[in-house]
């Protein structure tokens, strides 16, 4: 793979890694009195490696220059390989802590095991190692085809997948020994966030090198869901994170804000993680791969484009409804209460928009466990918007906040709408990828939808009863007045669906080792002569063939 | 220039563009999308005008319907407080025993008292306050410091060796870790406490121990834990006669008790509990010791 490289390419690659190197020893020194000296090693240590690695192979020749009229699809390759290894582990600890709330003795009395220190290592985990891996993985990949462009260089890519996933090793490590600054989905401390800075800012200007190279005169919707994703994701990250690190030696950080602005400014970034996290960038994916998958036209461009401009434009204000009835002022409830509500219809848009693609193509929904993967994720998105529109109403929330319907909520768009779409999307790319015309086995695709969508099912159903029930013995007075329950009843009420919980979840899991051996065998398969190349441009190399469209 | 084609199952045009194979319709945007969010826009507009929603600097729009959380709460809580008073008044003035003689107030008082209890003190002694290792059981055995009311409700208030300055202090020194005794003193009592309950002595002891072990009882054990060894309640020194224990009542946690001493840990709830429901506590109590 670094034979692609060119030599230039490769001094390149070795420079960063220098630099790298350099920053790593100086995180060593300064902060050998703290747990930032451990990551400072740790940023070493690989960037030693990468060294060697880049080193050994300076003296290869210049690669051919026919590699120019193929898409750049390496670091696609190996991004989705990433993504299915954080997909396990994710979904490994979070089925693990699930047992946890079971059994609350399996911590081992070691601090690393605890609920706290783990959840973090699921919750990132999942979204940032598998999602975030597979959002970049596949945004490569399709901003190259819906532009007819190849990415513009070889390495920024490299430095976009590594660096990000060099972000996540540093969270989920610093999270066990116990960094964090206690802001939920944005828990790694300043270096970290800072870093993420630089490779982010890179990732934005990669997408938009490549778009200004397109040869469509058009830019295509799956384009604008990727952009919202990778540019306000910059902007939530930069502005939440904003903090004064006790000194240079040390990890700990104090956030800018305190009290209700804290609250506030962290609640307008998580909601907005899910918005353009997991919601834009996700669409995005369903944008290129349903229509390609169904063989069937988009249903409506003007659907696309109100739901695109509705969807940003809504989801900005919606995250104090996190914080109903609490020291936020009432009137800025009543803003995220009321776009809440206003969201729901370009949600159901966007979703409907899918939906009707499938119209023409409901045979291969029922033949084809790929397509029916796509198909599952839009109406779980359908449902938890409707899900999420509806608890952001004041007097529905005051029943679903701080209970387990929360919890359901997020895993019905996690597992049912983001993880869905992943799966599919991957079970889409991996043949083409590999030059194969179909996965190592259809069999082993179904049994992992079916795994996946049993798991989803118990563990949503699980959470909205546990939910429930426990939102209303938290309410219930008796007739002298006092609240009927206490807390610890609540709990006893609460396990026997947190054992159906836990194997929901383990069901899961187990659909996403399916995944990962059939993907395996897929890329040990022989890869076939006849596998149709697919070039930027048809025809001979550096001669721009222009498409009938244009 | 674009060109446009029909698909063939929905009969609409394609908007002309295609990207890697994929193309668009220029399907219009369903009737029921602009109804929804019309709907959703007007129920978004009344709900400002009848709701805190603008900010105007310091200030804000307040609503037509004059609806403020915070009122709503005090209120609401003020509400329950009055109601609630009708029979948590007739506690508070009324005596234990006159109270405990009202089976109308005593299932008030066990409603709530659970609810209490569970919350509060459950952590330590049990949803069934039978307490656990190092955790006295509140409904069997001897009190530590008295079974009458009064005494259950100051403890209650001050707690056990805790940071009140009233506190109830009660310590079983170290006697084998502080010195005190030798270790051949300490297996002699300790045979001897094992004898008190009923137990047979950890070795064959010869008569000649447990005399010594009685001597060293009557020498070392008895300022607090009684003649008798039945306790004292103004020290808070348990029973050693029965057989409810609250460290474990084998030879090996008698003989740590003894050798490394002990010295439990009761919160002090004047601060955290109204003297309303510090008194329902004790009634719940006194209750759940009269039929556990
Ligand atoms: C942090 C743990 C803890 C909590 C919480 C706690 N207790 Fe205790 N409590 C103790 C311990 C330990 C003792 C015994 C102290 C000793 O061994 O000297 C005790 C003793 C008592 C006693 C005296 C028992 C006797 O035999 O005289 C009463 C009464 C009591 N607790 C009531 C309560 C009530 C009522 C609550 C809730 C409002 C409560 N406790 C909450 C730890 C706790
Ligand atoms: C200064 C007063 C004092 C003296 C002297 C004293 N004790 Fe204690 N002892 C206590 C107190 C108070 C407790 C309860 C400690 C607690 O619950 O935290 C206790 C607890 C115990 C217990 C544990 C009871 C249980 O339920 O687990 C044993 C056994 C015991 N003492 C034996 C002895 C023996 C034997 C001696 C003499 C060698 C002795 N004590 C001398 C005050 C005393």
């Amino acid at each position: 793979m670094i034979g692609q490289l060119t030599k230039n390419e490769r001094q390149n690659a070795l420079a960063i890694l220098i630099a790298m190197a350099v920053g790593g020893l100086v995180m060593t020194i300064g902060g050998r009195n703290s747990l930032l000296g451990v990551h400072g090693g740790l940023v070493l240590m690989i960037a030693v490696v990468g060294i060697f690695a880049m080193t050994a192979t300076l003296k290869l020749p210049d690669p051919a220059e026919d590699r120019l009229n193929a898409y750049y699809d390496d670091p696609t390759k190996v991004g989705i390989i990433i993504s299915m290894v954080w997909a396990v582990a994710g979904l490994f600890v979070g089925d693990w802590i699930a047992w946890l709330l079971v059994f609350p003795d399996l911590t081992f009395d070691a601090a690393w095991a605890s609920f706290g220190r783990l959840r973090p290592v699921h919750t990132s985990g999942v979204i940032f190692g598998f999602g975030g891996n597979a959002l970049i993985a596949t945004s490569f990949y399709v901003v190259q085809r819906t532009c007819r462009a190849r990415l513009p260089d070889q390495v920024t890519p490299w430095f976009v997948l590594f660096g990000y996933n060099l972000f996540c090793v540093i969270a989920a490590t610093g999270y066990l020994m116990g960094v964090t600054q206690s802001k939920e989905y944005a828990e790694p401390e300043w270096y970290a966030d800072l870093w993420l800075v630089v490779v982010w800012v890179v990732y934005f200007l990669l997408y938009l090198r490549t778009l200004s190279r397109r040869k469509e005169p058009h830019i295509y919707v799956a384009n604008w869901y990727y952009m919202a994703f990778i540019l306000v994701v910059a902007v939530l990250h930069i502005v939440n994170n904003l903090a004064v690190p006790v000194s240079f030696g040390s990890e700990k950080a104090y956030s800018a804000f305190s009290g209700v602005q804290d609250a506030m400014t962290q609640w307008w970034y998580g909601h907005n993680a899910v918005a353009f996290f997991l919601t834009a960038g996700f669409l995005g994916m369903l944008y290129y791969y349903l229509p390609v998958r169904a063989g069937r036209p988009i249903y409506s461009y003007r659907m696309s484009i109100i739901s695109f401009w509705g969807i940003t434009f809504f989801y900005m204000w919606a995250g104090s409804h996190h914080l109903h009835y609490t020291a936020l002022p009432q009137w800025v409830q009543t803003l995220g209460m009321t776009f809440s509500v206003m969201l729901l219809v370009p949600s159901w848009a966007s979703a409907g928009n899918a939906l009707m693609t499938l119209n023409g193509a409901w045979d291969k929904v029922r033949d084809d466990a790929t397509l029916r993967f796509m198909f599952v994720a839009a109406v779980f998105y359908g449902l938890s918007t409707f899900e999420g529109s509806f608890m952001a109403i004041r007097a529905v929330n005051s029943l679903s906040h701080y209970t387990d319907w929360t919890v359901g909520h997020v895993h019905a768009g996690a597992l049912g709408w983001v993880a869905m779409i992943t799966f599919g999307a991957i079970y889409a790319s991996v043949p083409w990828l590999w030059k194969q015309d179909r996965m190592y086995s259809a069999k082993l695709v179904e049994v992992h939808f079916w795994l996946a969508v049993a798991g989803t099912l118990i563990y949503v159903f699980a959470m909205w009863n546990s939910g429930i029930i426990q939102g209303l013995m938290w309410r219930t007075y008796n007739d002298s007045g006092t609240l009927a329950y206490s807390f610890i009843e609540s709990l006893v009420a609460m396990r026997p669906y947190y054992i159906a919980r836990a194997i929901g979840g383990l069901l899961f899991l187990l659909g996403a080792l399916v995944g990962c051996y059939n993907i395996w065998m897929t890329i040990r398969m022989a890869p076939r002569e006849s596998a149709k190349a697919d070039r930027p441009e048809p025809g001979a190399a550096g001669a721009p063939v222009l498409q009938p469209g244009e | 220039m674009a060109i446009e084609e029909r698909d063939s199952h929905t009969g609409y045009l394609t908007t002309g563009h295609e990207w890697n194979g994929i193309k668009e319709l220029n399907t219009p945007v369903p009737k029921a999308v602009y109804v929804f969010l019309i709907a959703t826009v007007v129920f978004t507009v009344a709900y400002i005008v009848l709701m805190p929603a603008i900010p105007l600097g310091v200030t804000f729009t307040k609503g037509l319907l004059g609806l403020d959380d915070r009122r709503e709460v005090t209120r609401a809580v003020e509400d329950a407080a009055a109601e609630r008073a009708v029979w948590t008044k007739r506690i508070e003035t009324g005596s234990y025993q006159d109270v405990a003689a009202d089976p109308a107030l005593m299932r008030s008082v066990r409603q709530t008292g659970r609810t209490l209890f569970t919350d509060n003190c459950a952590v330590c002694h049990g949803t069934d306050a039978k307490g656990g290792h190092g955790y006295p059981s509140l409904v069997s055995g001897s009190p530590l410091w008295g079974s009458d009311a009064d005494s259950i409700a100051e403890t209650i208030r001050v707690g056990i060796n805790a940071t009140h300055p009233k506190t109830r202090v009660g310590q079983m020194l170290a006697f084998g870790r502080d010195g005190i005794l030798q270790r051949a003193d300490v297996d002699n009592v300790l045979d001897y406490v094992l004898t008190l309950s009923g137990q047979p002595p950890v070795r064959k002891a010869t008569p000649e121990q447990l005399a010594a072990g009685k001597a060293t009882f009557a020498a070392q054990c008895v300022s607090c834990h009684g003649e008798d060894g039945k306790g004292k309640a103004d020290l808070g020194a348990p029973d050693l006669t029965d057989r409810h224990w609250i460290y474990g009542g084998d030879a090996q946690s008698i003989l740590t008790t003894i050798w490394n001493g002990r010295q439990g840990h009761m919160p002090s709830w004047e601060d955290r509990l109204s003297p309303v429901d510090r008194k329902i506590l004790t009634l719940y109590l006194m209750d759940l010791r009269k039929s556990p």
